[in-house]
């Protein structure tokens, strides 16, 4: 454990809620060293913990997806269960290490529509674990893919009954190393000129069979090579670019989502899918709201939230019919009369949605707020935390550049008392959302999360003139952090982040750098 | 390195190639597991082979399939039925792959072999196999374990049979959705042998936790097991404890439930038997016929005519009816199509006054269908329709939405209809065929899609079947050889494939009379795709007709198109002169 420890906490915490949490860096993988380019394929475009948080998978615009794996457990012996039952003090922290890695996706040219299909993984989500492997589904704009990566142990053949080096000669010996030159033997397996004729039924033996035949000898060493295997590919079923993939709690279906149609698959069955959301009008011209995210419901099965780029999250019910374009429930904020200008709506757009894990709340992430809503009210959020209010005069700027559509992920802590989302300049906020609390952190990725509230006088350009350290006020901003406007560097914006789902630990990308925190 | 003498070299090889790298071998030398079984000998198989099998069951999907295949029927290899619990190992490591097909290959292959095993060897293997999954650490094992219990249990001991079933109901209740939906599949087989004592108090009470499951997706597999413990149960039980919950289901939030409830309507409905049907099921059934959600009115339309079937007349009609009625004009074009596939077997249900009064009226609604497929449907079950209406009425609402069918824009609806057409011409008969639809059929032939004129030409060889080589001589044959004088290049190569398809069927007579000359005139045709189908055709002629007709017609033509200066159309005139050639040998 290394650096992270500027922060102190002036905010002494209120009697109610929990105390705010002190952020620690924890650790950092491919990290950057002092002007080395940011290769473009190596920026990360998809975090996501397993249900455990045993397991952190991390996808890039290479099309890569990156398995880590936790450490700080595995040391002390015994199954996880027994660990987890006994009273471990909590003093250790997340710790991963880096476990694997595969070729998810590769770029595609679709022929017919003449596009490019680019092979930047959108999203990444656990299924289930069974037989020790681990499974998940990645995409990215168009296809889906479900991959199992499991510890093989290798495996030699040492003992054969005919020596493969004197039948090089014939062509089509088994060997334990057959070449991959074209096969001798026809497409049912059958061989064109060795025929296995003699082999039929009628082929009498011995009643004691043959002593001189033997089986091939397997010998299992030690080592083991983590496999990752595609085993299903979900392709060709939809029009527009995927922006959300999401398992179900009935273990064996998933959803995926396009700007317009969100399909229902069976893990199982991949060439079919059930389109469940249609909101493509007769006439695209009459287009007004795309689909931005989508999730089902943590424990019930039949419920699904999708959210739209005009600011509403829908909730539906898959029991009340088959496509369901109609949701049971609307929920959306009504504009504050007077307020509206020409950004309204492009900053209403909703770029991310998560449930709690009680299935309870949604936590929504727009362009400049996060808000959580309670399922059962549908009037407007029970909270909103006001992420980075300070650009609102620089909106205009923020259009002409673009970074105005910056998709923005959220996440929620295991409990459901904090919430968290990215900012620019590699900042990242984190609010408490417990009922009376007032924390709210802003927190940089780098070694030294707490840099951003401290003074730095190594590097005055991004110092911050406030002194207080932590910002107290439920949803304000620190007030220092844009008293220098240009401080804020667009480009480099902290998008995609995860919560662990039972510890105070986050992982955020910056760039092509994962970096993880805890408290 | 054994030396391997010579014969036995191929089964080395077999053996060797169940560890080859190629995926292909492996599989190949899997699917002959029995022959390197038998080469081993039925010892070595058993301290061997099986073994084995065992520790390598980390192979690729396909090869793990073949290999709990394979296994389902290796008793014999082994030893027979005392050595039959060997194969247990392997196919219990199969049990828990991930893989849901292997895994439903290996519990029907240890079901199979379950069953031959005698009952000590259950007691001693079986039994304690089904534990073991049972309590599996992962889900796929306590899947699996679900479809094993009926084997086991009616071989346990009293307290086994406890023990048993309080397992089974853990796996009802576990928390894997996946198992639970193992349980609730097989609880109906599991139920069938268990005792009725039992039967009444512990199986009921898992059903009754499966119906009430918080996952749709388990409570829609409960619906099956109404129909299968209703089997076993006393009818008054039935009435008791089943139909309540069908009723529930028949109303379930879930659409996918009641969707589940029409679909098996008919099983539920021998469950509960025809008293509780008539007084419980049929307000059920209405409320599924006018469900909200489309896919549950397809199936609850599907099933009109099998329930109507159990019901009286009087009820059907005061009950059912309506809603047909309704149906026929449902807003989903699948609902109707639904409806089509089956209403023509209302009509012996509620005879012919009813019949012509009520259904005449739907059935004539949905034959002008704005929907190819209601449409389809209706001309397909065209002979009940016939022995209802009669001939005259439906020939006058049938051929306008036939001809409408023929002429659709969609040549795939065309297709379909031209497929009926042998069917509609034997059902109708001649006379009724000759007036309206001979002329569709030579219609065809000169269809814009090729698929057609192919079904075209196929359908005129069908119609020549059935109605006779003398009746083809006046209505299909002149029309069919007028043809061959089209302009159009592929025009002519369907007609040619049209006699070729033909010949066969008039014999050899007029073949030679009417076919060959045609044939041959066509020879000089100026396209060259022409005239090497042509030389193809030609050469399916030489079985049909006699050997001097082959030597002074056929023989002729061939050697002229075989110096013809288009390369394909020398080649296949060549082959052609080969065929004579062999048959001349072989006669």
């Amino acid at each position: 454990m290394n650096g992270g420890d500027g922060g102190e906490v002036t905010a002494a915490p209120p009697a109610g809620p929990p105390p705010p949490l002190e952020w620690k860096f924890s650790q950092v993988f491919g990290e950057r060293t002092a002007g080395e380019e940011v290769q473009e394929v190596d920026i990360i475009s998809a975090i996501e913990f397993d249900k455990t948080g045993d397991h952190l998978a991390t996808g890039d615009r290479g099309g890569r997806v990156v398995l880590f794996e936790r450490t700080d457990m595995k040391e002390h012996g015994g199954s996880r269960r027994d660990i987890e039952r006994m009273d471990y003090p909590v003093s250790r922290h997340p710790e991963f290490r880096y476990k694997t890695e595969f070729q998810s996706h590769e770029p595609e040219f679709d022929y017919l529509k003449s596009l490019e299909i680019e092979e930047k993984i959108n999203k990444i989500r656990w299924c289930q674990t069974a037989n020790g492997a681990l499974f998940l589904l990645s995409t990215n704009d168009k296809t889906i893919k479900f991959w199992k990566v499991q510890e093989k142990k290798v495996k030699k053949i040492s003992e054969m009954n005919i020596d493969p080096s004197k039948v090089v000669g014939n062509g089509s010996a088994s060997s334990s190393t057959v070449s991959s030159s074209p096969k001798p033997y026809l497409a049912n397996g059958a061989y064109p000129d060795r025929s296995y004729s003699c082999l039929n039924n009628d082929m009498t033996f011995p009643p004691g069979g043959i002593p001189s035949l033997r089986l091939p000898v397997v010998v299992t060493s030690t080592e083991t090579s983590l496999v990752a295997r595609c085993r299903r590919v979900y392709a060709h079923a939809h029009d527009y670019h995927i922006n959300s993939i999401s398992n179900n709690s009935d273990g064996e279906t998933f959803i995926s989502a396009d700007d317009l149609r969100i399909n229902l698959w069976n893990l199982e069955i991949s060439n079919q899918s059930f389109n469940i959301v249609d909101v493509k009008p007769a006439n695209m011209e009459d287009l007004t709201e795309v689909i931005t995210s989508a999730e089902f419901h943590p424990t019930h099965c039949n419920m699904l939230a999708y959210s739209s780029s005009k600011g509403s999250i829908r909730l539906i019910d898959l029991r009340q019919s088959a496509l369901c374009d109609s949701h049971s429930k609307l929920f959306e904020e009504q504009e504050a009369p007077g307020s509206r200008s020409f950004f309204t709506e492009i900053i209403a757009s909703i770029s991310d949605i998560k449930f709690a894990k009680d299935g309870r709340y949604i936590l929504s992430r727009d362009y400049m707020t996060l808000k959580l809503w309670d399922i059962n009210m549908d009037s407007g959020p029970v909270a909103t935390f006001q992420v980075h209010e300070y650009l609102r005069p620089k909106l205009c700027d923020l259009y002409e550049n673009d970074s105005i559509f910056d998709k923005f992920e959220c996440c929620l802590s295991g409990d459901g008392l904090r919430v968290a989302t990215g900012s620019y300049s590699n900042l990242f906020r984190v609010f408490g959302c417990a009922t009376g609390s007032t924390e709210a952190a802003t927190l940089e990725a780098s070694k030294n999360p707490m840099r951003r509230q401290v003074q730095t006088p190594t590097r005055p350009s991004r110092s911050l003139s406030s002194s207080i350290t932590r910002v107290v006020r439920r949803g304000a901003e620190s007030p220092g952090v844009d008293a220098n406007g240009n401080s804020f560097d667009f480009t480099t914006k902290l998008l995609h982040l995860a919560w662990h789902p039972v510890e105070n630990s986050i992982a955020c990308a910056a760039a092509n750098s994962l970096y993880m925190y805890y408290a | 390195m054994a030396m391997i003498d010579e014969p036995l070299y191929p089964i080395a090889v077999l053996i060797d190639e169940l560890k080859n790298e190629d995926i292909q071998l492996r599989l190949n030398s899997i699917r002959r597991l029995s022959t390197i079984a038998r080469a081993l000998g039925e010892e070595r198989t058993r301290k061997e082979l099986i073994p084995f099998l065992s520790e390598n069951n980390d192979d690729d999907d396909e090869v793990l399939l073949a290999m709990a295949e394979e296994l389902g029927v290796f008793v014999p290899y082994v030893g027979g039925v005392e050595h039959a619990n060997v194969l247990l190992p392997p196919l219990e490591g199969l049990c828990s792959v991930e893989e849901t097909c292997v895994r439903d290959k290996a519990v029907e292959s240890l079901c199979r072999i379950g069953s031959q095993m005698r009952e000590a060897d259950l007691l001693e293997f079986f039994i304690p196999l089904v534990k073991r999954l049972a309590a599996g650490e992962w889900f796929t094992a306590r899947v699996s374990s679900c479809g094993l219990f009926h084997i086991a249990y009616p071989s346990a001991s009293e307290t086994l049979r406890n023990e048993l079933r309080t397992i089974y109901s853990q796996l009802c209740q576990d928390d894997m959705p996946m198992v639970r939906r193992a349980a609730a599949t097989n609880l109906g087989k599991f139920a069938a042998t268990v005792e009725p004592a039992h039967l009444k108090t512990d199986i009921m009470s898992m059903f009754e936790d499966l119906t009430q499951d918080d996952q749709d997706s388990v409570r829609l597999l409960a619906v099956e097991d109404c129909a299968a413990l209703g089997k076993h149960l006393e009818p008054q039980d039935c009435v008791a404890h089943i139909l309540p919950v069908i009723v529930n289901f028949s109303q379930d939030k879930s659409w996918r439930v009641r969707y589940m409830v029409a679909n098996q309507l008919y099983e539920l409905c021998e469950a509960v038997g025809p008293e509780a049907t008539r007084t419980d099921l049929v307000p059920a059934y209405v409320r599924l016929l006018r469900d909200n959600e489309a896919e549950v009115r397809i199936a609850a339309a599907g099933k009109v005519t099998k329930f109507c079937r159990i019901l009286s007349p009087e009820l059907a009609v005061q009950h059912v009816l309506p809603c047909v009625k309704e149906l026929s004009s449902d807003s989903s074009q699948h609902v109707r199509s639904a409806l089509a596939s089956v209403i023509m077997g209302m009509a012996p249900v509620l005879g012919k006054d009813a019949t012509i009064e009520q259904l005449l009226p739907i059935f004539l609604s949905l034959l002008k269908d704005e929907f190819p497929d209601v449409r389809l449907n209706i001309i397909s079950k065209l002979d009940q329709v016939n022995q209802v209406i009669g001939i005259d009425l439906l020939s006058q609402s049938l051929l306008p939405a036939i001809v409408e069918l023929a002429e659709d824009r969609h040549w795939r609806v065309r297709l379909a209809i031209i497929e009926y057409i042998p069917l509609l011409a034997s059902q109708l008969g001649v006379g009724f065929f000759d007036d309206k639809l001979g002329a569709l059929c030579m219609q065809w032939l000169k269809d814009k899609v090729f698929s057609i004129r192919d079904a075209a030409a196929t359908n005129v060889k069908r119609l020549a079947e059935e109605f006779g080589p003398e009746w083809a001589m006046q209505h299909i044959i002149p029309q069919v050889l007028d043809m061959i004088n089209d302009p159009h290049y592929l025009y002519r190569m369907t007609i040619l494939h049209a006699i070729s398809l033909l010949a066969p069927v008039m014999g050899s007579e007029v073949t030679c009379s009417k076919l060959l000359p045609v044939i041959v005139e066509t020879a000089k045709d100026r396209v060259p795709n022409i005239k090497f189908n042509v030389a193809k055709v030609l050469q399916s002629l030489v079985p049909i007709v006699d050997q001097p007709v082959v030597e002074k017609t056929i023989r002729p033509c061939l050697v002229e198109l075989s110096e013809d200066p288009d390369v394909d159309v020398r080649y296949f005139a060549n082959q052609g002169l080969q065929a004579i050639e062999q048959v001349m040998m072989s006669s």
